[in-house]
């Protein structure tokens, strides 16, 4: 195994094939995970919010999903990755907490958050090849710079990789 | 406002609401177990969003996390939060037993959300006897999970304001046995500056 590299919240990490990127305990937040199987570039941010442009305090571009992506993908670049071979997986994004009636749109954070993810990678025509989203139990996910497979583990929800 | 604009006032303000909260929060939880609670002073604490999950013993520690809606005059959310051997102690406490099962069983999550709805209740009162306003809060959600993901949703509230988030913790004892509870009071942006105004302090 190679060098392990945590991605904090709001934050985001490239490696290469020695690498192995990580991010812990992942609740409402999504992961992002781009891969390049040719230069065997791998990059990962944790999005906490799905859209910058609705928040005033937007300075940590880490933070959203729109610009996340944008950055991830510079990053790699940057490394020698090329954005036409950029696949994507995406986890996380739970609903942790339930109130009734609906319950009010922040509970809904993790679902909006995994939408606005998917529309941007679609919007720069990156395709999202795998993903394990939703549900109401956290994720620790680790993406392999090697081969970029993605290892999901869970408590009581078991692990998988994608 | 921000969190990170608060001064010493700010926090001394803030830090007495965690403390007559849990002071009203131990009382009720000596009222429900028959037992004397002993609690220390809270302590208000201000950190960046990475470092939450690092006091509740890193990321994939587990947890048990109760979350309140609050509405009213301000809008927003209480987490109450214990370590996994804190629930079962309070648990077993609860019920008179003494399990070391490893696992929450159906009845343990029902009465942790009764004892997260107790002190949650009582820690509102000390925040509507020191405001005036009128708060409520909502039924209680609980979450057992890994303390990254269950922080996850208080944390993404406060980032709406903040890259900081600010909690209180306290300790509460019953003889030898040590209660860890965190509360977090996580208040909307103009909830936030209502809070620190209504107590003159804004």
């Amino acid at each position: 195994m190679g060098n392990i590299i945590k991605v904090g919240m709001a934050d985001l990490q490239t490696t290469d094939k020695q690498g192995v990127l990580t991010t812990l305990g992942l609740g409402s937040c999504v992961g992002i995970t781009l891969y390049d199987p040719v230069k065997k570039i791998a990059g990962m941010a944790h999005i906490m919010l799905p859209d910058s442009r609705q928040i005033k305090n937007n300075a940590n571009k880490a933070k959203f999903a729109d610009t996340a992506i944008d950055v991830l993908i510079e990053a790699m670049r940057e490394r020698g990755g090329q954005p036409k071979n950029f696949r994507a997986k995406l986890a996380g994004g739970a609903q942790m907490f339930t109130f009734g009636n609906g319950g009010n749109d922040i509970m809904k954070i993790g679902h909006r958050n995994a939408l606005a993810a998917e529309e941007k990678l679609g919007a720069l025509k990156i395709p999202v090849i795998a993903k394990d989203v939703g549900g109401s139990y956290g994720r620790t996910i680790e993406l392999y710079g090697d081969d970029g497979r993605l290892f999901i583990k869970t408590i009581g929800h078991g692990s998988q990789t994608i | 406002m921000s969190i990170e604009s608060l001064n010493q006032q700010h926090i001394d303000v803030l830090k007495e609401i965690g403390n007559i909260g849990a002071g009203n929060a131990a009382t009720a939880l000596a009222g429900m177990l028959g037992k004397k609670i002993d609690m220390d002073v809270p302590k208000v604490k201000i950190l960046d969003i990475q470092e939450v999950a690092e006091v509740l013993g890193g990321e994939e520690n587990i947890v048990a996390g109760i979350y309140f809606n609050v509405h009213g005059d301000i809008q927003g959310n209480i987490m109450f939060l214990l370590d996994l051997d804190s629930s079962k102690l309070l648990t077993n406490m609860l019920m008179g037993k003494s399990s070391e099962n490893g696992e929450l069983d159906e009845m343990d999550r029902s009465a942790l959300r009764e004892v997260g709805n107790i002190l949650s209740g009582a820690y509102i009162a000390s925040l509507v006897s020191l405001t005036n306003f009128n708060i409520h809060h909502s039924v209680p959600s609980l979450a057992v999970d890994m303390a990254g993901a269950v922080m996850s949703v208080p944390a993404i509230q406060f980032s709406h304001i903040s890259d900081k988030v600010l909690f209180i913790e306290t300790e509460l004892k019953e003889g030898k046995d040590l209660v860890e509870a965190r509360f977090f009071l996580i208040p909307d942006e103009p909830s936030f500056e209502k809070i620190l105004n209504s107590l003159g302090v804004y």
